[in-house]
């Protein structure tokens, strides 16, 4: 894959500045929801949908897609804006998130929301969900890929091991995952709750095609995507360095925006970082 | 005398010809591909089989990926790693987004036998029925595991299909109709209404042999080999008719087949009623008969239920 030139790296960092504002509007609107680890994936969900993934936003179910799988679940507004921006549903529909009778649930709904491949939210079963997918492409000798995007916490489940090792025993080199390493979790830092480092040479461990990149530099994603794609015979993971919040100050490295929503003045302040109204 | 054979292996073979007829039938398993009886469909499908290893909520997780690709997918492995090991993988990644899996387990119920109770699933129906979305089915004999596997195949959508290890005697005939969701009368009668599910079918139609010979009394006998959805119609006219209600399952009474029985009789038919099956415990290691004796799972445990009954009406 080429490196992304300067003008179009600034569009992607446009479009992902308007999902962190859809981010904290809706959470705010909702009243809950997930911002910080929203926050740490939106640049590499707005890469993927808009830059790597073909796909059709007026055509969900088109059979040659990329799919994407949100493992971690709770993700979910940045997910949904995402495809909002890319024209699945109105971007007014954001702000009903979490609320009854919405079908932007609190975690990702396949059967609801137009755009979204797998139901997610219990933590640890994307990555299988996944390995099923890449599967079924190799099956029908079919050439989409498959990506997910996986929480640093949820590797200390041993379903995301099972599939990590079922995967290279497949071979399934159509499946590119990301983990969103923002080193924190709902108890705290990943390495105080349970240490899952060293990271890197655990997946390499497993047969797995490692790469480490900052997770906000949207050049250095779609180039890991890139020589991910050039991997033949191992699945590969991209360990995507992020902070947990990015975008909005008071909310980068808190683990007190794991999930809780901005009240009215913070959203305020957020917005005004985030340039938007 | 009734002739006998294993239900698995009515599925294992079933599930070739569906290969044979379908290329978008997958099967997956987790190490136990040989005693399931899913190894034939790998030998001659070897591009549509898994072996997931001792990994069952992976294989589950597997299974809905493949599904949501447009697979109509066969997870097989015990009863008590089908439902217990993955529950959550099957409530999330199956049931919830409607996932075309058929988990079908064998090995179910206590007659697993000198394995012991960490083999023996006696809360499947439970774990399985209370789920959304969810069918549950526990066909009678090797004649309608076949029909039953070819109907899930049809059906889309997530299927719990409940098979045991041994053999059990053949009381369907092979062109009997089966269809998911309605039960069926083997015998009528007009004394006391017996409703087995699995294995116990055919002790319910032993019982009510003994009840006919021994004590002149006339039970109808029901196969509901749909556990969920429930035949309600039948129950309640069952019911009305006969006054009287035994069921009998290779399972935990409570929340089993009996218990949606008499869900459906306290909302809409009150008789008096009685459940076999295997009280609030584990079972033991022994051979199958032994068990089923000590456990209060044969034809004569239906039996003094259906005294007690008729005693109550």
């Amino acid at each position: 894959m080429a490196k992304l030139d300067k003008t179009r790296i600034k569009e992607l960092e446009e479009i992902a500045r308007k999902v962190r504002i859809h981010v904290v509007k809706s959470t705010h609107a909702a009243g809950s929801g997930h911002p910080g680890g929203s926050l740490s994936a939106t640049d590499i969900i707005t890469t993927l949908y808009f830059e790597i993934m073909k796909h059709r936003p007026d055509e969900p179910g088109w059979k040659d897609r990329d799919r994407f799988v949100l493992s971690k679940g709770h993700g979910a507004p940045a997910l949904y804006g995402v495809l909002a921006e890319s024209g699945y549903f109105p971007v007014e529909e954001m702000m009903t998130l979490r609320k009854l009778g919405s079908r932007l649930q609190g975690h990702p709904d396949m059967l609801k929301v137009p755009g979204i491949d797998a139901s997610t939210g219990s933590l640890g079963q994307g990555l299988s969900i996944a390995c099923g997918m890449a599967l079924a492409a190799k099956i029908d000798r079919e050439l989409h890929m498959i990506y997910a995007i996986l929480g640093d916490g949820e590797v200390q489940s041993g379903q995301i091991w099972e599939a990590a090792m079922f995967a290279s025993h497949h071979k399934l080199d159509n499946m590119i995952v990301f983990l969103d390493r923002n080193q924190l979790q709902i108890d705290g830092s990943t390495e105080d709750v349970l240490s899952i480092e060293p990271i890197v040479s655990k997946w390499r461990a497993f047969g797995w095609h490692t790469q480490e990149i900052n997770g906000h530099d949207i050049g250095e994603i779609a180039e890991a995507v890139g020589r991910a794609k050039d991997i033949d015979g191992k699945p590969s993971v991209i360990i995507a360095h992020t902070i947990k919040g990015k975008g909005v100050t008071f909310m980068e490295g808190s683990l007190a925006f794991h999930g809780k929503a901005a009240d009215d003045e913070q959203l305020e302040i957020a917005l005004k970082e985030l340039g938007g109204a | 005398m009734w002739e006998m054979a294993k239900q698995r292996d009515a599925y294992g073979l079933t599930l070739v010809e569906l290969g044979r007829e379908r290329d978008n039938i997958v099967a997956i398993g987790a190490d136990l591909c040989g005693s399931c009886k899913i190894k034939q469909f790998g030998g001659e499908f070897p591009e549509r089989f898994f072996n997931a290893g001792i990994a069952e909520q992976n294989m589950m997780g597997i299974a809905a990926g493949l599904a949501m690709s447009g697979k109509t997918v066969f997870a097989s492995t015990f009863a008590v790693f089908a439902t217990g090991r993955a529950y959550d993988q099957i409530r999330q990644s199956i049931a919830y987004p409607r996932a075309n899996v058929k988990i079908v387990s064998t090995h179910a119920g206590i007659t697993v036998g000198g394995d012991g109770a960490s083999h023996q699933m006696l809360e499947d129906i439970a774990l399985m029925r209370v789920l959304p979305n969810m069918k549950v089915i526990a066909p009678a004999d090797y004649n309608e595991t076949i029909k039953a596997t070819r109907a899930i195949a049809d059906y889309t959508g997530p299927v719990y299909l409940r098979l045991g290890r041994s053999s059990i005697p053949i009381i369907t005939k092979e062109d009997d109709e089966f269809r998911m969701g309605k039960a069926s009368l083997l015998k009528d009668g007009d004394d006391v209404t017996l409703i087995g599910t699995g294995i116990m079918v055919s002790r319910c139609l032993k019982a009510a042999k003994i009840l006919e010979k021994k004590h002149g009394i006339d039970a109808r006998v029901i196969n509901m080999s749909t556990i969920k959805p429930l035949d309600e119609d039948i129950i309640v006219e069952s019911a009305r008719k006969t006054g009287g209600v035994v069921t009998a399952e290779e399972h935990v009474v409570s929340q089993g087949m009996g218990s949606g029985i008499s869900q459906v009789l306290s909302e809409n038919y009150h008789v008096p009623m009685k459940r076999v099956g295997v009280a609030n415990t584990f079972g033991e290691s022994g051979g199958s008969e032994e068990l089923m004796d000590k456990y209060g799972l044969t034809a004569d445990h239906i039996v003094e239920s259906a005294h007690d009954v008729i005693k109550r009406k």
